[in-house]
Formats: structure tokens, C-alpha cells, sequence
């Protein structure tokens, strides 16, 4: 097997002397999706915003590549932060209301120098494409868009820089079931047509249980239960998980 | 004396408690003038949980508000909404207000915005208590306790205020909150779609019980067909403010007629634990005209704008374009569609 390309490690993080983050610990592979389960409050979001370094944890590693991401300054974490993109659940509050679509797109494509500026509006186009929107969009602003566009966008512009790794953190929580759906698609394309690895954040096992290959369950800031996503679903262990399958399964259709 | 079959056979099914004819919703912005909400038509019977399902946009929160008159003055509703025979549009503002609350309560699907932020649980549910009820304040004090409770929530939460409470734990207040009033109704609009999986099963469980002991009929807006598929014995889909299928529910997730309905199942995840499921098979693009804007807004075509589904729609022909479709009777339940998708 090749090498990881994050390792997290022991990682913790506290915030007003709670322990939100307790030792979290697990491996991501090149073109792995892997994801990461939980009720609200479980420490999902502060997990992603960890790896990122978008916060500071009080303990443990993140090896991203090799290099361990917390021992770097923030010259040094830059041309990292490239290879790692996140997409979040509200696009509303995600994407600058004053920018268009072609500039929230050529931000990435300028800022880490991506194409030449005479390139950039076709790059921009491209991007649309991967996920299925077309050029007509380009010159709107985000409150002329629908929710599912929008969404789509987002993530166009954290595939604009080609990353290794992305994090959907409730990426498609707020969206309509259509709307899910197109998203549950796209990223299952995207997966197939690349080694990006992928961190699918989620409060529902019900996506994560087809996009997957395993999935971590995080209660109350511990990873409870990880392993291959079917087993998992199959035959859960630990009583975080239960309540998630019992959920989940409340929440099916009969006759479907 | 004769016997009346009619009634006889009727008996299991009770009176109708709200009768909502024609409901139409019209909000002139600078841009056009929308309606959210089209000759929507339906009845509610007493005891029964019908599902308003609908995606953002499709008017399902614009019903609710616009049954209990919330809606903003800029709105102008038509039609009819009859509780009891009394049409709530045709009456005066100080009789709709002794209704609402009182006679049709709702739950929303903010819980902390509903729920005022300087005031503990327990003052709130009591104060709802008091407005409707004759009692003092240690008889309303003994009955918040009892309806925090029936809710699932302890003694001590009512000396709590919202931010200390969890977001399942707001919405049960909410709930207590609305069934102090005692209503015969209760208007629930995406109760559980803030919630997570696990929170939003304990508040469904709750919704059921709360209707089972008190007989209460819910209308449940949602965009989630599981959710109403759990609580509700009757199903109305909206679609861009129009009412494309209806009929009970275990009848319209087994066999759905509109493609519309169809669609929406299709894009549900696959059930845990099957093999396969990606790619889904979802509805493609996104209703005319909606917006980010919250809430999102659809320009609603004109009649001779033919189906408004049409342009996502993967059945349709050409005569779907000239008209469009009313609902008609079909197999015990109503569809709004010329060529529907045949019973398996």
C-alpha cells in the first residue's frame, strides 16, 4: 500500500478548558474517502479546522505528505494549504456576496499562480464544467444564484488549485434531497476521475455509507469506531454508532 | 329508523377540521410579481398528520404562515382557510389572533430564534400558558412542569434559558410551548431539519406521541420523505407552489405518479447496508427562477406556461408545454400530471 497522505495523530484541542478533540487518531490514503460520522457537537468541524490548522491544537500530530503541519510556520504551511481545500455547509456565508462567480474562481487560480491571467477565465470555465455547471453563471453574483449552485461553485473553487485532499464538512447538509443527490454524484465522479482523497464530514451516515470506503464515528470528541464503511453500517459496535444506524434507518423510505 | 350507511361508514374517518380552497399567495418585488403559492386546496381531518413535502422554495413554509395570517403585509393571500366553517382570511385581525396559538399552534424550524433569549424556559411555556388559559401563576407554574415533562425535558430546565439548552432540547420546549395553548391543531414547519439524525428521532417520536394522546391534527411541512413517511398518514407534494400529488402516503412512496415524486424518491440515499447506490438518479436542474435569497423565491409561471415542471421533467411531451395540469383523480389519490408514471 502507498504511502499516507494525512496522518493524524493523538491530535486534541481544547477550548475553554474542555477537551473537544480527545486523541484523535487515523490515516488517510491517496484517493481514499474517508468518513467522519457524529451528532452534533461531536468535534466534527473542529476536527477539519485542526487539520487545516485553521486552529491550534493543544496536542498530537498532523502529517500531511510526511511533514508534520504543526511544526510549520506559515511560509512554510502556505504551499500546503494549496494541496488541502475545504467546502462548508452554507454557501451563503462561504462565497463573497460582492464577487462573481468568474472572480471567487480566479482568486485560487491567481493566488497560487495557476494560469496566466489571460488563461484564467477559461480555467475558470473548466472548472464549472468538472462540476457541471456552465459559462452562462460566470459573471453572477452568489445571491443570483440557487442554493445548489452556489454549492457547486464552492466546491469548483476548492478543485481549482487540484488538491490532494478535500474536506466536505457538511458540504451538503443544507441543501434540498435533489440537491444532495446531484452533490452525492459529483463527488463520486470527481472520486473516480482523481487520487484527490476526501474527508466527507457528516451527520448523516446515510451518504457517508455509499460515498465511503470507511468511516470514523466521533462522539464527544473520540473517534469511537472506525473501519470499512459496510461493516460498519452492518454490524456496529460501539453505541454512538447504533444510534446513528438506528437513525438512519428511521429515516428510510418503505417501498423505496 | 334508516340506517344511514353513509355515516356508518364514515365513522372512522373523522370531521374535517381545516379546509384550505384555492390558497393563493401573491408578493410583488421589483422584479416581478411571484406566487410562492398557487390554488393550493387540501383538508385536514381531525387526528390525522398530513405531510406537506416540498424542496426549498416549493411554498410549504409560505402555507403554514400564510393559515395562521404571519405572513408580511407586502404578501396578499386569496382564497379560502376554514377552521370550523369560519374563514380565517375573511376574519377580522383580533379574531385571527385569538386563534392562533390558542386553536392552531406552530412549531418552527428555528427553534432559537423562536424562543426569546432573555427570558428562562419555564417563563416562557408559562407565560403561553397564561395567555390562553384563566389560571394564576402557581397553577400556570404546575402546568409548565407537567407539559416540560410530556416533552421529555426535566423541572430543572425551566429555570434554564435557550442558549443552555441543546438544539433538540429548544425544539421540545417549542413544543411544550405550543401545546400549552392546547390547540387542535398543531402547524410544524421543518421541526427536525436543524437537528441532527439521532435528535431528530426523538423529536419525531415525541411528535407522534404529543398527537396520539391529544388527538391533534398536525400539518407537517418538510422536505424530508422520510420524515414524513414516519409520521404522517397522508402526503401533499407541493412543487413551485402547486399541490402535483397527493394521496396517503404509504400508497404515494410505493407507487408515485408524478415524476416530480418519483424524482424525489430517486434521489433519496440508497437504504444502509445495500450494495451499490451511487450514482443516485436525482432530479436534474433546479426549479425556474429560484434564488439564494433566504427564504428562495420562485417566479411562478403563468397558467399558459404550460407544466412548471417541465423543463426538469424526463416525461414530458409536447402538449405539456400548452397547459397546465390541474389535479385529477387517480387510483384513490389526485395527480396533477398528462402523462404520469404508470403503476407498476
Amino acid at each position: 500500500m502507498n504511502a499516507p497522505l494525512l496522518e493524524v495523530e493523538d491530535l486534541c484541542v481544547d477550548r475553554g478548558g474542555l477537551r473537544v478533540l480527545d486523541r484523535v487518531t487515523f490515516a488517510l490514503h491517496p484517493g481514499e474517502t474517508l468518513g467522519v460520522v457524529g451528532p452534533s457537537g461531536s468535534g466534527k468541524s473542529t476536527l477539519a479546522r485542526a487539520v487545516l490548522r485553521l486552529l491550534e491544537p493543544s496536542a498530537g500530530r498532523v502529517r500531511f505528505r510526511g511533514r508534520d503541519l504543526l511544526a510549520l510556520g506559515e511560509a512554510d504551511l502556505r504551499p500546503m494549504r494549496r494541496e488541502m481545500q475545504i467546502v462548508l455547509q452554507d454557501p451563503a456565508t462561504s462565497l463573497d456576496p460582492r464577487m462573481t462567480v468568474l472572480s471567487i474562481l480566479a482568486e485560487p487560480i491567481t493566488v497560487h499562480r495557476l494560469a496566466r491571467s489571460e488563461d484564467v477565465e477559461r480555467r475558470a470555465t473548466e472548472l464549472l464544467r468538472r462540476v457541471e455547471l456552465g459559462p452562462e453563471i460566470l459573471h453572477r453574483h452568489p445571491h443570483q444564484l440557487s442554493g445548489g449552485q452556489a454549492q457547486r461553485v464552492a466546491l469548483a473553487r476548492a478543485l481549482a488549485p487540484s488538491p490532494a485532499l478535500l474536506i466536505a464538512d457538511e458540504a451538503f447538509s443544507a441543501v434540498d434531497v435533489s440537491l444532495q443527490a446531484q452533490m452525492a454524484n459529483l463527488l463520486y465522479g470527481l472520486r473516480g476521475s482523481s487520487s484527490m482523497a476526501c474527508l466527507f464530514i457528516s451527520h448523516d451516515l446515510r451518504f457517508a455509507a455509499v460515498l465511503c470506503e470507511r468511516i470514523a464515528v466521533l462522539s464527544r470528541g473520540a473517534i469511537v469506531e472506525i473501519g470499512e464503511a459496510a461493516t460498519l453500517v452492518r454490524s456496529p459496535r460501539h453505541e454512538a454508532t447504533r444510534a446513528l444506524v438506528a437513525a438512519a434507518r428511521a429515516s428510510e423510505v418503505q417501498g423505496r | 329508523m334508516a340506517w344511514d350507511f353513509d355515516t356508518h361508514l364514515r365513522t372512522g374517518k373523522q370531521a374535517t377540521v381545516l379546509r384550505v380552497r384555492d390558497l393563493t399567495v401573491r408578493i410583488q418585488t421589483a422584479e416581478a410579481l411571484v406566487l410562492p403559492v398557487d390554488r393550493v386546496s387540501f383538508d385536514l381531518e381531525h387526528g390525522e398528520a398530513l405531510g406537506l413535502i416540498g424542496e426549498s422554495g416549493s411554498g410549504k413554509t409560505t402555507v403554514a404562515l400564510s393559515l395562521l395570517r404571519l405572513l408580511p403585509p407586502g404578501a396578499s393571500v386569496s382564497g379560502r382557510v376554514e377552521l370550523a366553517g369560519e374563514d380565517l382570511l375573511a376574519s377580522d385581525p383580533a379574531r385571527v389572533r385569538r386563534v392562533r396559538g390558542r386553536r392552531i399552534a406552530m412549531v418552527f424550524h428555528d427553534p432559537l430564534a423562536a424562543l426569546n433569549p432573555v427570558l428562562t424556559i419555564g417563563t416562557q411555556i408559562a407565560e403561553a400558558v397564561r395567555a390562553h388559559q384563566p389560571l394564576d401563576r402557581r397553577q400556570a407554574r404546575a402546568a409548565t412542569l407537567e407539559l416540560l415533562r410530556s416533552v421529555g425535558l426535566a423541572d430543572a430546565d425551566a429555570a434554564r434559558y435557550p442558549h443552555q439548552l441543546s438544539g433538540g432540547m429548544r425544539q421540545r420546549a417549542l413544543i411544550a410551548m405550543a401545546l400549552g395553548c392546547q390547540p387542535e391543531i398543531l402547524v410544524a414547519d421543518e421541526p427536525t431539519s436543524a437537528l441532527d439524525p439521532v435528535v431528530q428521532a426523538g423529536i419525531l417520536a415525541l411528535l407522534r406521541r404529543v398527537r396520539e394522546e391529544r388527538g391533534l391534527s398536525l400539518l407537517l411541512a418538510t422536505h424530508d420523505l422520510g420524515v414524513a413517511a414516519g409520521l404522517c398518514g397522508r402526503i401533499a407534494v407541493l412543487y413551485a407552489g402547486r399541490i402535483v400529488e397527493c394521496g396517503e402516503t404509504a400508497a404515494v412512496l410505493a407507487r408515485p405518479r408524478h415524476p416530480y415524486t418519483l424524482g424525489l424518491l430517486q434521489s433519496l440515499p440508497p437504504p444502509l447496508g445495500s450494495a451499490g447506490g451511487l450514482p443516485l438518479r436525482p432530479i436534474a436542474g433546479q426549479p425556474r427562477g429560484t434564488r439564494i435569497a433566504a427564504p428562495p423565491l420562485i417566479m411562478s409561471p403563468t397558467r399558459s406556461d404550460g407544466c412548471r415542471f417541465l423543463g426538469r421533467c424526463p416525461r414530458a411531451r409536447e402538449d405539456c408545454a400548452k397547459e397546465e395540469p390541474e389535479l385529477a383523480e387517480m387510483d384513490g389519490g389526485q395527480v396533477a400530471c398528462f402523462h404520469p408514471v404508470e403503476a407498476p
